[in-house]
């Protein structure tokens, strides 16, 4: 039996964001892309959501400090 | 100073060839000795003329740069039989078991060959380390029988530090070097060698680089007397041990001396490269200390690394014993005359101040504000003499530099180590002041982790405007009295000041006013209307408060009634602030003491680092005024109880006891019933333990009933100011059960803790009970039993700081660069993210309410006295 890791309670919510919204993001932090922190592509996550090496992430995730936190991840 | 810029693309790491050394070797070596009896350096010895100079009134042969612009150069000395480096015998030893005697191949098949050197290409692709994978070939090529030639592989064994032992016989640095020359240089890769840079045989000399004598400087002493370098002294051995092993040789000498003398050289090159190697003993100088050799250079605390690179020795910087100075403000530092008149501060000279640095000249190094050097435009350094003095006075003018004294108002830092935190390294204001010690503010104690039992401390002035501007808006006491750790103070009252606030302000304190006013004259605070009647010191205090502080808490001395009296409380521990009055509530540790303080905290952060300071300079000298008033002391008739008291703590322990065996007997008799979870002998032990520290608590309670808040013991131990109820009750009811490990104490003798007592023994007083109290005093088998758990305690922090000591420089190492930007990203030193949002939520936790944004409650709270006060 394949495991449903996205449903797992401690695998927070990732999206794949598209080249325009990347882009936006990437602008927003004023950073180039290789400067936002990173995934690898063999992260089970990854791979079970179908990214791509060079797409960005958007994973939403549970925060002490802030409730509800918002971190941009490059797939390598 | 321009410094020129460059990226480092890439370091490679190699081994020197022998052609290598040779190349790079201006000179061979062959003499042992070094100079001739008129003090010259002798050619061809390690001396040599060639290898570089030192004094720089001589030109360099080699390279004809003048000493001290000349570096230096190698020289080589050619071994007479090869070597095994200590430094790659591992290395060496994997290689060898790896490898096939025969082919030279290593020993995987060709598919493994092929699978492996594919794999190795991806990862220099992607610019990865290869070191898993050569790991992993390295425990995969162990086989009897080599893949390729079908030859028989015999086991090859390390024996510490450079012996290659294969089977029973023990390969000779020759062999060694033959075999690593055999090696396919195909397979170098898979084995982790570069062959562009490497061969493995290299790791087995034949010729030794002689580093040049800018490296091992000699030392003349004061008696003319020349003493070397611990380099030197190893290289000379080496030379002379190489000379007659080559004479020995060549005379045609038997095998057996041949090999003692190769064997000798062998030592003394492995020496010379790390003096600490496991199974070899260490080289000594004449006197019996070890020599100082290569890797002793490098490793360590006191090795190049941490001790020259990581860190350096500064100048303008002080250290001395510091002691405690309740008079001056938490901002300031007392620096002794001596040392104000040692570091200076550059002061550049203008029209404006030309008269005054004039004046600090005329004064000279000697008379305080002084000054001890004068920087001409042209950078030139002029020491103010008596009779320079004249001379630099007549031609000082403005672009000059005047390094002046320290003088009061100057900031400097002031540290204590271990730096921990970042208040470990504060900017203060300095006040020149006699004696030899720094000064301290009690108030700053608790972030340096300061006491005056001997403690040093250090302090460095600043240099530049630039450093001064930034010291004086970050790292002045006052930014942070707030620790970024908790979101509260970290800086405050402790002690005689807890105590003296409490004794000032409790229900009934009260004080003529003509004392009132000294109180508030040494204080520092403005002079109220006169009231021409006593004042209660909750009057006092108050005038230390902002007219519009309004809050409410419950002090330090609250009992934590089952149903709290609030403003009516008789232990005074409901505290009431309404618009800067105090009107019910006595003042302890809860109110300014470090940690804890929250009428602090609550000026800190909502009228600012200013109005703190002075709230925290004034509010510590009144605490002592009010203590100075009735005297404060403290001794062993504060923990007396009365015969009755004693004769019921007594009584109870007994009790207790009495019960302990009771449950031990039922335990014997297989009457005890095990908890859920655990064994009979883990539930008597858990029972065991609760009667036990029911009755030490109960004892306690005893006791403390007897005491009052007359007692100045308790007044420290509840306010906070010193000391716990659980101090007292130990030194006056019961001391308790000592514990090793967590547990009652069981080790020591077979099946018993002493020999005072049966096998098997599980009574209260055989497990390390202590019935007696401290006053009493403990009898010997108590006290053994004390030392025992007391060890315990001394040894865990031992360990704590030693290993959270290498768990801090691990991590001050991997977070250094790390720096909050403007726009609220953590980035590092390459500009890549590591939060988009420091903290998450972006709250400065010093600037915060105990670490949330905002205490609504406490704020709901104080609007609530507001409007009520209305
Ligand atoms: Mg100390
Ligand atoms: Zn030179
Ligand atoms: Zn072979
Ligand atoms: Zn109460």
């Amino acid at each position: 039996m394949k495991k449903q890791i996205l449903k797992h309670k401690l695998v927070p919510d990732h999206a794949i964001l598209s080249k325009t919204e990347a882009n936006k993001v990437v602008k927003q932090l004023n950073v180039h892309q290789e400067q936002l922190p990173k995934i690898k592509a063999d992260d089970p996550v990854v791979k079970e959501i179908g990214a791509k090496s060079g797409d960005v992430l958007k994973i939403t995730r549970k925060s002490h400090t802030a409730g509800k936190f918002v971190i941009y991840r490059l797939v390598l | 100073m321009q410094g020129i810029l460059k990226k480092i693309s890439q370091i490679n790491f190699g081994l020197l060839s022998p052609e290598n050394i040779r190349k790079m070797s201006v000179t061979k070596i062959v003499t042992p000795d070094t100079y001739d009896e008129d003090g010259y350096p002798i050619e061809a010895g390690l001396m040599d003329p060639r290898l570089g100079v030192i004094d720089p009134g001589l030109r360099c042969r080699s390279c004809g740069s003048k000493g001290g612009d000349c570096q230096g150069h190698f020289g080589h000395i050619n071994l007479a039989r090869p070597v095994i480096h200590v430094g790659f015998a591992d290395t060496i030893h994997k290689i060898l078991r790896s490898t096939c005697s025969n082919c030279g191949r290593v020993l995987l098949t060709e598919s493994e060959i092929a699978e492996y050197k594919e794999k190795i290409g991806t990862k220099h692709q992607n610019e990865e380390s290869i070191n898993d994978i050569v790991k992993e070939i390295y425990t995969v090529a162990r086989r009897d029988k080599c893949p390729h030639c079908d030859e028989d592989k015999e086991e090859i064994k390390i024996d510490k530090p450079v012996s290659i032992v294969e089977g029973n016989y023990k390969l000779t640095s020759s062999e060694v070097r033959e075999r690593l020359e055999k090696v396919n240089e195909d397979d170098y890769i898979l084995m982790g060698i570069n062959p562009d840079v490497a061969k493995p045989e290299w790791m087995v000399l034949t010729v030794l680089p002689v580093p040049p004598v800018t490296v091992r400087p000699s030392i003349t002493l004061e008696t003319g007397e020349r003493s070397e370098d611990d380099l030197t002294h190893k290289l000379v051995d080496i030379l002379r041990i190489n000379q007659r092993l080559k004479e020995n040789m060549e005379a045609g000498a038997p095998q057996l001396i041949v090999e003692d003398l190769w064997e000798l050289l062998q030592y003394h090159v492995t020496t010379y490269f790390d003096n600490e190697a496991s199974g070899v003993p260490p080289a000594r100088h004449r006197s019996g200390r070890p020599l100082k050799t290569l890797a002793q250079r490098l490793k360590g605390k006191e090795g190049r690394f941490r001790s020259n690179l990581s860190g350096k020795r500064v100048n303008f910087s002080a250290r001395t014993v510091i002691s405690p100075d309740p008079n001056i403000s938490i901002n300031e530092v007392g620096v002794p005359e001596m040392i104000a008149k040692e570091v200076t501060v550059p002061v550049y000279v203008t029209d404006w101040n030309m008269e005054d640095m004039k004046e600090h000249i005329e004064n000279g190094p000697e008379i305080h504000p002084g000054a001890n050097y004068v920087i001409r435009p042209d950078e030139r350094k002029i020491r103010v003499y008596d009779e320079t003095k004249e001379s630099i006075l007549e031609k000082l003018e403005p672009g000059y530099v005047v390094e002046r004294h320290l003088m009061d108002g100057d900031i400097v830092l002031f540290n204590r180590q271990p730096s921990l935190h970042r208040m470990s390294m504060m900017a203060h204001e300095v006040k020149v002041l006699p004696y030899k010690t720094f000064r301290l503010n009690l108030c700053v104690c608790p972030p340096y982790n300061a006491d005056f039992d001997g403690d040093e401390m250090n302090m460095h002035v600043f240099q530049t405007e630039e450093s001064r501007a930034e010291a004086k808006s970050l790292m002045r006491v006052q930014e942070h009295i707030l620790s970024p750790r908790f979101g509260g103070p970290i800086i405050g009252g402790i002690h005689d000041h807890i105590s003296g606030a409490y004794l000032l302000t409790r229900e009934g304190s009260e004080f003529e006013e003509d004392y009132v006013y000294q109180m508030i004259k040494k204080s520092n605070l403005p002079f109220p209307e006169p009231k021409n009647k006593p004042w209660t010191g909750k009057e006092v205090f108050s005038l230390l408060l902002p007219d519009d502080l309004n809050m409410v808490y419950r002090a330090e001395i609250c009992r934590k009634c089952d149903e709290c009296l609030r403003q009516e409380c008789k232990n005074d521990a409901y505290v009431v602030i309404e618009d800067g009055q105090l009107i019910s509530g006595a003042i302890d540790e809860k109110a300014f003491g470090a940690f804890s303080g929250k009428i602090l905290d609550s000026i800190v952060k909502d009228y600012g680092t200013d109005k703190a300071r002075e709230f925290l300079d004034s509010a510590t000298k009144l605490a002592i005024s009010g203590i100075m008033k009735r005297g404060f002391t403290t001794s062993t008739a504060d923990e007396e109880i009365p015969q009755e008291a004693k004769e019921r703590i007594e009584e109870l322990l007994n009790m207790a006891e009495k019960r302990v065996e009771q449950l031990i007997e039922a335990y014997h008799n297989d009457e005890l019933e095990a908890l859920p979870g655990r064994s009979l002998r883990e539930t008597l032990e858990m029972k065991i333990m609760q009667v036990l520290g029911e009755s030490r608590d109960k004892s306690g309670e005893i006791a403390e009933s007897y005491f009052g808040m007359d007692n100045h013991a308790v007044i420290m131990a509840l306010t906070g100011a010193r000391g716990s109820m659980l101090n007292l009750t130990q030194i006056a009811a019961c001391v308790g059960q000592q514990s090793v490990r967590g547990g009652r104490i069981e080790r020591g003798y077979s099946k018993r803790t002493l020999p005072h007592f049966k096998e098997g023994e599980l009574g209260a007083k055989a497990s390390g009970f202590v019935h007696s109290s401290y006053k009493e005093g403990l009898d010997p088998l108590e006290f053994f039993f004390h030392a025992m758990g007391g060890r315990e305690g001394l040894v865990d922090t031992a360990i704590r700081t030693a290993q959270s000591g290498y768990m801090q420089r691990r991590l001050v190492n991997a977070l250094q660069d790390l720096s909050v930007q403007t726009d609220g990203t953590v980035r590092d030193n390459r500009g890549i993210i590591i939060q988009s949002k420091y903290g998450e939520d972006g709250v400065d936790p010093a600037k915060s309410d105990y670490g949330k944004v905002a205490d609504i409650d406490r704020m709901i709270e104080e609007m609530r006295i507001k409007s009520k006060a209305k």
